[in-house]
């Protein structure tokens, strides 16, 4: 291992990450204000974006091979019921996790 | 000050069992490749990106070039501009806890604070500031344990990274309900779908961005909406964001 250069790499991800994370607010969070098609995506963009997120989690899913993603499927069921009767997050974060974990090392091994 | 570190303390804690397992798998990865406990804190301090970490331990191994692991954190991290889109508003006054809320901005934190607002009586740069400074902990907390004893642990973890993905559908689930305009989410989820059917698991995210962005911007003149303005009051404007009553 090189530790100079491992230095240099860790800090050029940390960069370029820093740099997606701040760059809208200095684009458009100054002194003028926002454009008005920014704060309109803005507004509407964590509905969107949580539909995403939700699909980026299952993306290695296979469900032509077996298990068939029925542990995810399942256990996602398991955290809309929780929510939607509950609705409490950590019930509902912990409940279905918990039942993945059982689904995936004990039932579809 | 008290009722706004216990509120973000507890409303952290769905991130808390995800952070400290993913940050765990990340640890005992880098520790695997060489990268001991001193680097998974660091790197865990001043990246503070999940998938970004474990992909960067194969970026160190491998010899990859600058350019290559620039290109390489853009695509992996792109989603994170929507991120700060959506916070400019809510983070303009931050004053001095603003550095720290932008650098913070992860997927789950994102998920907690994107709809801008605070439980009730809490200032939300304040809480925003706990609850991110409780996530980032977690997450240090989890890869430096990971690096350290990672080898050590025999309990069988597996599945439990699923609490990212619970943490995501409850927080849709929420979502879905305190709105009557579903359209957005939906555009969320089928572009996701689509673009990962059509450009596969390792390259869908900026796909799905752009087209993301185009069915948001077409709905908006199909609808004719406009953006709420801050600074003004909103009568007689559309709401958006927000649904009426």
């Amino acid at each position: 291992m090189n530790v100079g250069r491992s230095i240099i790499i860790v800090a050029v991800i940390a960069l370029v990450t820093l740099l997606l994370r701040v760059l809208p607010f200095i684009i458009f969070g100054g002194k003028r204000k926002t454009p008005e098609i920014i704060l309109y995506l803005g507004a509407k963009l964590p509905y969107a974006i949580m539909g995403m997120l939700v699909i980026y989690c299952l993306k290695d899913v296979a469900p032509l091979a077996y298990p068939y993603g029925l542990p995810e499927l399942i256990a996602i069921a398991v955290v809309v019921i929780l929510h939607l009767f509950k609705r409490n997050t950590l019930l509902s974060v912990g409940g279905g996790t918990v039942a993945y974990m059982l689904l995936v090392q004990l039932v579809f091994v | 000050m008290k009722k706004i570190i216990k509120k973000a303390f507890f409303n952290s804690l769905p991130v808390f069992a995800g952070y400290l397992f993913l940050g765990f798998g990340f640890g005992i990865i880098a520790e695997g490749a060489g990268y001991g406990i001193i680097w998974a804190f660091f790197m865990s301090l001043f990246i503070y990106a999940g998938s970004m970490q474990y992909v960067s331990v194969s970026l160190l191994t491998s010899g990859a070039s600058l350019i290559s692991v620039a290109i390489t954190t853009l695509m992996v991290n792109a989603r994170h501009l929507f991120y700060g889109i959506t916070m400019i508003e809510p983070y303009k006054k931050a004053g001095k806890l603003k550095p720290y809320l932008m650098f913070s901005l992860t997927d789950e934190t994102y998920s907690l604070v994107c709809e801008g607002k605070a439980p009730e009586g809490c200032d939300f740069h304040k809480y925003s500031f706990f609850l991110s400074m409780f996530n980032q902990s977690y997450w240090i907390l989890g890869s430096t344990l990971g690096a350290l004893v990672g080898t050590l642990f025999s309990f069988n973890t597996k599945g439990v990274e699923f609490a990212m993905t619970a943490l995501f559908v409850t927080v849709f689930v929420e979502q879905w309900k305190s709105t009557k305009d579903h359209v957005p989410a939906i555009i969320g989820a089928a572009s996701a779908l689509v673009c990962l059917f059509i450009f596969g698991s390792e390259s869908f995210l900026i796909p799905t961005m752009i087209v993301i962005s185009i069915a948001l911007l077409l709905m908006k003149r199909i609808r004719k909406e406009k953006a709420e303005t801050p600074a003004s009051d909103n009568v007689g404007n559309v709401v958006v964001g927000e649904e009426k009553e």
